[in-house]
């Protein structure tokens, strides 16, 4: 570095560009001390008067209290939706589409207030819930309002059938996301809905069953048991629930497919990855380190499509590695409510706990650590952006899904050895690829398996954009037209039980 | 078939049916046959009665042969489907005796069988280069990007095939799988195995890359376990196993790697098979790419 | 600060590059072989940085190093001596409401109205900046260029704001840009340089950073994206990029390198954006006008106004700035 003029480096030395704090106010939010179950369009205690608290990830405070679901409580939760049922799935499509509009209109009217919920409830940056998640969840329920009176001519037969009721389980990582992938193709398409948030996320449901109520939707149609995992368990091993969506860890996928084993229920499957992000050394290098960082430490890395394994490319990993380290030295990580954060809190003690016993695992088998320099807050669940080189396909870090802000790096010489090494994985969600040469692109993308690839971009989505992963990263796809599939049966009752 | 032709005194040439992997006819390795007779209890044959490792071995056939199978294009796998046609067509006397004989059909019910199976290769040849048109496509996503998404082939896929339907119904399970780049394990009907036996040596025939079909004889229950709970194996088509239970504990084993499903229901052969089975073992991949102005001489905000 | 000679700044300090100037195909060679710009990514980031939420104390620190980093410009035909002399005392004495206003960096006037800016800023500490070299097209013989630059420069220039020959650009003659570049480094003499690329004219952000080393290399003190005169000046993305071109060349050569968008920057909201893509891409050493400065005149104003409003709270008006 070249010398600074003196009077430069007095300044500098004696005012930095610190950004002061800047929260989004918390007021626009009003949580009530406790929440019921939201059982055909009335909020209810549990029947066992079972309750469980939810915190802030960020701070550990109390938010609230919700009600913990149990069987009795699954068992009129279905019964509602049952009942819904008949008349809902009866309706014309251009009327269940103007209550989804409306649904999309008064999400948009609410966001602010939605979004700051999540970043409570969750630990997530205001930054993303305010210019990603929320502006996601009211495009995805203005996409599907418009399928609801033409699902004619999507492509499954005329006069395409509803399943009935959908037993739908999601994940903490995108609660009010995940509840708009899972509530909005199976209202348009003319079923209803049981749905179990997240035990550690459930408010952002809850103020959507309330949204429910303003746009005056039909008793039953939507119900949510907030719980744990044994309320979800419950609830897809019901026998009036005809269709089983579910969003989460493979592990919990694999035990639900077996449940449904046997029965009529259909079942999709949105499971875990380790997605490969796959940089060539004729990548736009600059534009390469942003997706790495947007694909691994977007949302904390909490996401199933994260791109958790970079493979570099030998003659340029050093450089890479430069700039990487150089650039996720300027992630902000602290409150979560505070706009310029860039890293907000890990959702739970649990999930800490699992990334920090998987890093460790990391360095015992030899792997080099590297965590960006940042002070981590004293209360909350928090963990630094980190990354580990010489990593090699053998390395458990490599391998398993971590689920969190951590970055294997590997090294390849060959675009067959890329694809190689991206494709040997259990998993089969995402993948990127960073080239400025086309015909690359096209070729890796199409050697891939896996159900996104990103080239030259990293974590985008969209309502109109199929989601779901190959192998065991699950079955079926979210978003689209591709996603009415997974509610609708072909309108002959031939060939099918029910 | 008869041991002896009774119109002359001449002695028929009879023929060991073998399984058909990896493009080879092996026998079972465990060395085993087992005895297949006709609806009126007399013995046509003896079938290989595979074991375990005859289902590994197919697996492995099924997995080598998947890379160029379903790399090549659809074109070219719509050739070679019709080509299967072409020479069922000609071997069709064959197929109409053996289908008359093991599902115990007069002459003309087999031959209408025989045809209809002729027909479905050419109702899948064609689909070959159709099915990633009605399926896939551009989505119109709400920002500077291409998106496209597309049907792939899953994988290796593990096909039960129907009991009683020995050879349209085989056909009409087998044809969707391989027509879209999957390649395929063939449990052949328990009680009837000959017809799928026999579609093996016209397989061989008809420019089908070894391996990309695998045909094994023998107990369905014994050779559905392990392929169910095989990892390398990616989906699963359970049309002819006829037990709720088996079907139920097949399923729990898929489970274990998240095969893809097509669970036993009623199927008419004889109608129309839409895509649905097609579609079932088809993965959608959606590739993204940005698209941006032409220079940066518009882009401001 | 390049504290190297004049001219021989980028052989001298950047051997790894020799090479790369040695002849027009080992240029475009180079050049060619820069990494790529996704256009897209490249925007995302510049807006996704102008999400930055800068409140308070930040907000108050970045509009008095906003202030001291504009060039306070007027490039009119119908500029006088007069007009200049105005300017001059404006940059001298941004607000005469409030004597801690900081002073600006420069003022940036055409050659022949240097003298009359020198003697308005005299004593200030205030720069006088002039454009030169056929500005703003540059359509002239390089000893007319050269000319130009020298009468500002004996005028009293302190800094000197030259065009690139775009046509020779676009038609891939990159060595004869180059060569032009340290042909008026040389003329410049103590002067620094700032090299303007017209980034509107370049088209794609692969040019953009092309033409950024190109300046780097021919030993630019500033690159500067645009002369105010075409549609497109200044934007945050090739800003940003042009602030990932002289982040890299100073890990490259250790030398470094000032960034100065011009053109189109007319509120403080935008100059905080341009600020925080200083920050978080070059980094804090750029925070400072020997290394990062705004082309611009309208926006001063802006700025204090702002400055007002978070000194006594309320909102002003154009009345009680100064219009020049």
């Amino acid at each position: 570095m070249a010398s600074q003029t003196p009077q430069a480096a007095a300044q500098a030395a004696a005012q930095a560009f610190d950004y002061a704090p800047a929260p989004e106010s918390r007021s626009v939010v009003d949580i009530a001390p406790s929440y019921g179950l939201f059982i055909d369009g009335e909020f209810s205690d549990a029947a066992d008067g079972k309750v469980f608290k939810t915190v802030s990830p960020a701070t550990e405070e109390v938010l609230s209290e919700v009600a913990q679901a149990g069987a009795d409580d699954v068992e009129r939760a279905v019964k509602a939706a049952r009942k819904a049922f008949e008349m809902w799935s009866a309706l014309p499509g251009a009327e269940r589409a103007k209550y989804l509009f409306r649904i999309a209109r008064i999400i948009q009217e609410r966001s602010r207030e939605l979004a700051v919920l999540e970043t409570l409830d969750n630990g997530k940056p205001i930054k993303e819930t305010r210019d990603a998640d929320l502006p996601l969840v009211a495009a995805h329920f203005f996409y599907y309002a418009g399928w609801a009176d033409k699902l004619d001519h999507a492509g499954y037969g005329a006069a395409p059938r509803p399943l009935g009721v959908a037993g739908q389980v999601i994940p903490w990582n995108f609660p009010l996301l995940m509840l708009a992938w899972k509530i909005a193709p199976a209202l348009a398409t003319g079923n209803t809905v049981v749905l179990k948030p997240a035990e550690t996320t459930p408010l952002s449901a809850l103020f959507f069953a309330d949204i429910c109520r303003q746009a005056g939707l039909p008793k039953g149609v939507v119900n949510i048991l907030t719980g744990y995992g044994d309320s979800g368990a419950a609830l897809v091993a019901h026998p009036d629930v005809n269709k089983v969506a579910f969003t989460g860890s493979t592990a919990v996928g694999k035990q639900i497919a077996r449940t449904v084993a046997g029965t009529d229920k259909k079942l999709t499957l949105e499971l875990g990855g380790k997605g490969a992000n796959i940089v060539f050394d004729d990548a736009p290098i600059d534009q390469a380190v942003e997706g790495i960082v947007s694909g691994i430490f977007f949302n904390q890395g909490q996401v199933c499509c994260a791109g958790s394994r970079l493979l570099v490319q030998e003659s340029i990993q050093d450089e890479l590695l430069d700039s990487l380290k150089r650039r996720l030295s300027t992630l902000r990580l602290g409150d979560p409510l505070d706009k310029n954060t860039d890293i907000g809190a890990i959702n739970s003690a649990e999930q800490l706990a699992r990334i920090t016993a998987l890093t460790e695992t990391g360095e015992a088998e030899g792997a080099e650590r590297w965590s960006a320099p940042c002070e981590l807050p004293s209360a909350g669940y928090w963990f630094a952006p980190t990354l580990f080189t010489n990593v090699t396909q053998a390395h458990t870090i490599a391998r398993d899904e971590i689920f969190g802000p951590v970055l294997s790096v590997l090294s390849f010489r060959t675009p067959d050895e890329a694809v190689a090494k991206a494709n040997n994985s259990q998993y089969g969600l995402s993948a990127g690829i960073w080239t400025e040469k086309g015909s690359r692109i096209l070729s890796v993308a199409s050697k891939l398996r896996a159900g996104i690839v990103w080239a030259n971009t990293f974590n985008k989505f969209d309502p109109t954009s199929p989601f779901g992963g190959y192998k065991e990263s699950g079955f079926g796809r979210e978003g689209g037209r591709h996603g009415l599939e997974a509610y609708l049966a072909p309108s002959s009752p031939k060939g099918e039980r029910k | 078939m008869s041991t002896v032709d009774s119109s002359s005194s001449r002695l028929s040439v009879l023929k060991t049916y073998k399984l058909y992997v990896g493009g080879k006819f092996p026998r079972s390795e465990s060395g085993r046959v087992y005895e297949v007779s006709d609806s009126k209890n007399k013995w046509l044959a003896n079938a290989p009665l595979s074991s375990r490792k005859d289902a590994r071995d197919a697996v492995v056939a099924a997995r080598k042969a998947f890379g160029g199978w379903s790399g090549a294009t659809a074109y070219n796998r719509g050739q070679v489907l019709y080509r299967v046609a072409e020479m069922l067509e000609g071997r069709r006397d064959q197929f109409v005796r053996e289908v008359a004989d093991a599902e115990g059909l007069s002459k003309s019910k087999a031959a209408a069988v025989v045809d209809a199976a002729v027909d479905r290769w050419v109702w899948y040849a064609g689909w070959t280069d159709k099915i990633a048109q009605v399926v896939g496509g551009a989505n119109p996503v709400a920002g500077p990007f291409f998106n496209l998404s597309t049907p792939e082939p899953t994988g290796v896929v593990t096909v039960v095939a129907p009991q009683e339907s020995s050879f349209l119904g085989l056909v009409s399970v087998l044809a969707p799988v391989i027509a879209t780049g999957n390649t395929a394990v063939v449990i052949a009907s328990e009680q009837a195995p000959l017809p799928a036996l026999s579609l093996g040596e016209v397989l061989a025939t008809s420019d089908v890359p070894g391996g990309v079909v695998n045909i094994l004889s023998g107990r369905t229950a014994e050779l559905a376990a392990p392929l169910a709970a095989h990892q390398d194996v990616n989906a699963i088509d359970l049309t002819g196993v006829t037990d709720d239970a088996l079907a139920k504990e097949l399923e729990i084993a898929a489970a274990d790697n998240l095969k893809r499903v097509l669970r036993p229901q009623p199927v008419d052969f004889a109608a129309d098979p839409g895509t649905h089975r097609l579609t079932a073992f088809l993965e959608t991949k959606t590739v993204w790419h940005p698209t941006g102005s032409l220079g940066a001489s518009g882009s401001a905000y | 600060m390049p504290t190297t000679a004049p001219a021989a700044s980028a052989a001298l300090a950047a051997p790894a590059f020799a090479d790369a100037t040695a002849s027009d195909r080992a240029l475009r060679r180079f050049l060619h072989g820069l990494p790529g710009v996704d256009t897209v990514g490249l925007e995302a980031r510049a807006a996704s940085l102008g999400t930055r939420s800068i409140k308070t104390t930040a907000k108050a620190y970045a509009i008095d190093l906003a202030i001291s980093m504009i060039d306070l410009t007027t490039l009119e035909g119908a500029d006088t001596p007069g007009k200049v002399r105005a300017l001059g005392a404006k940059a001298v004495n941004p607000d005469p409401t409030d004597r801690t206003t900081p002073r600006t960096a420069a003022v940036c006037v055409y050659p022949d109205m240097v003298a009359a800016a020198k003697e308005a800023v005299a004593g200030s500490g205030v720069k006088v900046a002039s454009v030169a070299t056929a500005f703003p097209a540059g359509r002239a013989a390089l000893d007319i260029k050269l000319a130009d630059v020298r009468d500002a420069v004996a005028a009293g220039a302190d800094e000197i704001d030259m065009v690139i020959d775009r046509g020779a650009f676009l038609s891939g003659r990159y060595l004869k840009v180059y060569e032009e570049i340290v042909a008026v480094k040389e003329a410049c003499g103590e002067a620094r340089l700032k090299v303007i690329f017209e980034t509107g004219e370049l088209s794609t952000y692969d040019n953009i950073r092309r033409a950024s080393w190109i300046g780097m290399l021919g030993g630019a003190d500033f690159i500067k994206t645009s002369t105010g005169k075409v549609g497109v000046n200044a934007t945050p993305a090739n800003t940003l990029l042009m602030l990932e071109a002289v982040r890299d060349f100073r890990a490259q050569t250790g030398i470094q390198i000032g960034v100065k968008p011009a053109g189109g920057i007319r509120t403080t909201k935008d100059a905080i954006k341009f600020l925080v893509l200083v920050n978080e891409t070059a980094g804090a050493d750029w925070l400072d006008n020997h290394w990062f400065r705004f082309g611009a005149s309208s926006l001063l104003n802006d700025l204090l106004m702002q400055r007002q409003k978070l000194s006594t709270g309320r909102y002003s008006g154009p009345d009680y700035v100064t219009v020049d």
